[in-house]
């Protein structure tokens, strides 16, 4: 195999964010063309239309940076929520910020004036993270302090110490802490040339890191046990998953804060969970999901003054979110919601049909006509439930009902002969193999012959070795209990067989 | 006759450290929190049986496999796999461990966790390929469960989550399987399915160490048995060690000096 081969397969195979790199490479190449400063916008559609063909240097810096880190927050989001540390990040957030504070501090009494130097503050901010997750890993492991104790104490200790350093860095003469404050809250708006840069070499850096220790990841976050097991250094792995949290935490203070760099690391991760259940495509999805947010944020930020674009993003980020715990493929609540209905008015059908067939199994043919008011009291159910899923039987032509009678289609039929089947095939199972009494089981098997289909049938067919044609067995237990009145069948009661 | 530790001559087992072992345990003390929770462990694993370890709650056969496998530290003592250290035989041991010990809502499906199995023999930073997908496809197989291959976890029943790890476990090709109680929760059919598999990793010589929770079928599966309660009780051929007298042993509660002296140590040696 070439080269070539080799490297597009395993590219294929490592199935990240490589379908998003040609609009990075878009934005930020459009970033670096410098352009004409132009009249401030007159209209919010001039706005949009400057912002969305980029018209503006600064909108260009601003959005080229904001999406890749909303990109770079989401892959590496998708691990600290698969490893249940979705706090982590707000620790190594806070954490960064008396790193910031303090090599502010360092830089302006060792020589003064060169304490806004980047630099010095991005090492300040990486040495304090990594303090931050190593301080809670080392209370969690030594001391009897529990996982969210550590990361309270952490968190709020650590963010305690950066406020007094910088209470101390504006006591300074020299000191004009202003710069300080916007790794609060952010400075998305004023985001400069520099920081772009920054921002991409670290997501690159990141990604690149992730893609090839994708398999590794997903091993320590499934199973580290195991992992451990066949020699893989977990603690190493889990040490560089933290340097990830760490890198994204730093670029992302200078984003959106430090204060909301943890929704940028959580939730796109957490939509994405309700859209896929492959670990790939769900770090593909948030990664998606990181982008669309950020740059809407910028957008939005940019057409309406003096909003806060961090926080707009964290905003947009939930509102995604919403959208996919509500309608998101995977266990959203709405599709999870559409058949839990389906299921229920499915059950009442078959119970109507199947009360159907065990009053005709005892009184008349199959092929017979019933009173309405016989089946409604072996049912149990209230007259408007009744005429709604009769009404339901009817249009599915199930049944057929004139005035106080009613009587099965030849579709119905087959369809309560199998439905009875279905119930007490697992009623024999239950009898046989669960030991319980045959008294007792109508009810557990009225929750399951519903769902009984395909390979389940087949292999309760086998076990109770029931032969593949569709003949009913008889009722094991007496049926129509439910309805004194009715002619109760005795075991022995001959099985009628609606055969297809 | 019972092959009691130590105070038994008659032991089956000769009392020096076979380099064919399978798995030989001298003298290990392990500690939780610096309290100990198995004592001075002494064991040599028969070549190609089925062994059953036993023991009530607490008693450790969990952290016995665990120890083994250098998951957690031991405090003294030395395994050996082989002859050889742990860490140089990690190839030959497949290990399943407890079914509850990992999230199984976890974004994978079947496949992709018996290929884990195989990570170690793909490498660092490559990706699955289809030879090893074919093989953990081929592992699923030997389970049962190659049609659900593309389900995700969480779909799986217990039994069929049970026999995906199963399955990982198998995907490797050790010589010696440790199985942290592999019919714990598990329907009838995949009791059948693990305990045929079982067998046939016997008859191709392999080792297989089980933490074992059902006394009823210990004489039906095993071979051999391994009864443990913080200390050894009693190892040997099933139909020597498992008797009335020695399940009084291992289940007649903990022994109260053990447990009293292990607290102590966790307390770093004050009285209360």
């Amino acid at each position: 195999m070439t080269v070539v081969a080799r490297v597009a397969r395993w590219c294929r195979g490592t199935a990240t964010i490589w379908w998003l790199s040609p609009a990075l490479i878009y934005l930020t190449s459009a970033a670096s063309q410098a352009s004409e400063l132009e009249d401030p916008p007159t209209r919010w559609t001039e706005g949009l239309y400057r912002v969305v063909m980029l018209r503006d240097y600064n909108t260009r810096v601003v959005l080229a940076g904001a999406t890749v880190m909303g990109v770079t927050a989401g892959v590496v989001g998708v691990f600290m929520l698969l490893r249940k540390r979705a706090l982590l990040g707000d620790v190594v957030s806070h954490a960064a910020f008396p790193g910031v504070a303090i090599a502010y501090l360092c830089a302006e009494l060792t020589s003064p004036g060169t304490g806004k130097t980047l630099s010095y503050l991005l090492v300040g901010a990486t040495v304090g993270g990594v303090f931050g997750a190593m301080a809670t890993s080392w209370i969690r492991r030594a001391t009897r302090v529990k996982d969210d104790a550590a990361l309270a104490i952490v968190l709020s200790v650590l963010f305690g110490v950066g406020i007094t350093a910088l209470s101390i860095v504006q006591r300074l003469e020299t000191g004009n802490a202003a710069g300080l404050t916007n790794f609060i809250y952010g400075k998305t708006a004023s985001m400069t040339w520099s920081d772009l840069k920054l921002i991409v070499i670290a997501s690159v850096v990141v990604a690149g890191v992730v893609m090839l220790l994708f398999k590794e990841l997903t091993l320590l976050c499934f199973d580290e046990q195991f992992g451990a097991s066949h020699g893989w250094p977990t603690a190493s792995i889990d040490m560089c998953l933290n340097m990830l949290v760490v890198a994204v935490c730093v670029i992302g203070m200078q984003t959106v804060g430090l204060l909301l760099v943890v929704a940028m690391l959580i939730i796109p991760a957490a939509a994405a969970r309700f859209w896929s259940d492959r670990i790939g495509t769900m770090t593909c999805i948030a990664g998606g999901f990181g982008a669309v947010s950020s740059a809407t944020g910028v957008v939005v930020s940019s057409i309406v003054p003096d909003l806060a674009t961090g926080a707009l993003i964290v905003l947009f980020a939930a509102s995604l979110f919403v959208g996919s715990m509500l309608f998101g493929v995977r266990q959203g609540l709405v599709p999870r919601g559409y058949l839990l209905f389906r299921l229920r008015r499915k059950t009442a059908i078959h119970h109507l049909l199947r009360a159907f067939y065990e009053a005709a199994e005892v009184r008349t043919q199959l092929n017979g006509q019933l009173p309405t008011s016989l089946l409604l009291s072996h049912l149990g159910w209230k007259e408007r439930t009744f005429a709604g899923v009769a009404k339901r039987g009817v249009r599915k032509r199930l049944v057929r009902r004139d005035g106080q009678e009613m009587s099965l289609t030849e579709l119905g039929q087959r369809e309560s002969a199998r439905i009875v089947r279905n119930h007490r095939l697992w009623e024999l199972y239950l009898i046989r193999y669960a030991d319980i009494a045959p008294t007792h089981v109508d009810r557990d098997a009225d929750q399951i012959e519903h769902i009984i289909e395909g390979d389940i049938l087949h292999e309760l067919e086998r076990t109770l070795a029931q032969s593949a044609d569709q003949e009913v067995p008889q009722s094991p237990h007496a049926v129509a209990v439910s309805h004194p009145s009715a002619v109760v069948s005795g075991d022995g009661q001959s099985t009628k067989s609606e055969g297809s | 006759m019972s092959s009691t530790h130590r105070d038994s001559p008659a032991s089956t087992e000769p009392n020096e450290h076979p380099a064919s072992s399978p798995l030989s345990i001298h003298d290990m003390t392990v500690a939780y929190h610096r309290r100990p929770v198995l004592w001075d462990i002494d064991y040599d694993a028969p070549l190609g049986k089925l062994i059953a370890i036993v023991g009530p709650n607490g008693a450790g056969k969990s952290t016995l496999i665990k120890a083994a496998l250098e998951l957690i530290p031991k405090v003294a003592g030395e395994v050996l796999v082989f002859g050889k250290p742990y860490r140089k035989q990690r190839h030959v041991v497949g290990y399943v461990p407890q079914r509850e010990s990992v999230d199984w809502d976890f974004p994978v499906n079947a496949l992709d966790v018996v290929a884990m199995g195989l990570y170690r023999q793909i490498g660092w930073f490559r990706p699955v390929g289809k030879r090893h997908r074919a093989l953990a496809l081929e592992s699923l197989e030997k389970v049962g469960m190659a049609a659900f291959a593309d389900r995700q976890i969480s779909q799986l029943s217990g039994g069929q989550q049970q026999r995906v790890f199963l399955a990982r476990a198998l995907a490797q090709d050790a010589e010696l399987y440790l199985m942290d109680e592999p019919f714990s929760g598990v329907d009838a059919a995949t009791e059948r399915a693990i305990i045929d598999i079982l067998r046939e990793l016997r008859e191709a010589g392999r080792t297989v160490m089980v933490v074992h929770h059902d006394l009823q079928t210990v004489e039906e599966y095993f071979d051999e048995v391994l009864l443990l309660n913080m200390r050894m009780v009693a190892t040997g051929p099933t139909s020597e060690v498992f008797t009335p007298e020695n399940l009084r042993k291992t289940y007649g509660g903990k022994l109260a000096l053990l447990d009293r002296v292990g607290h102590q140590m966790q307390q770093g040696g004050a009285r209360k």
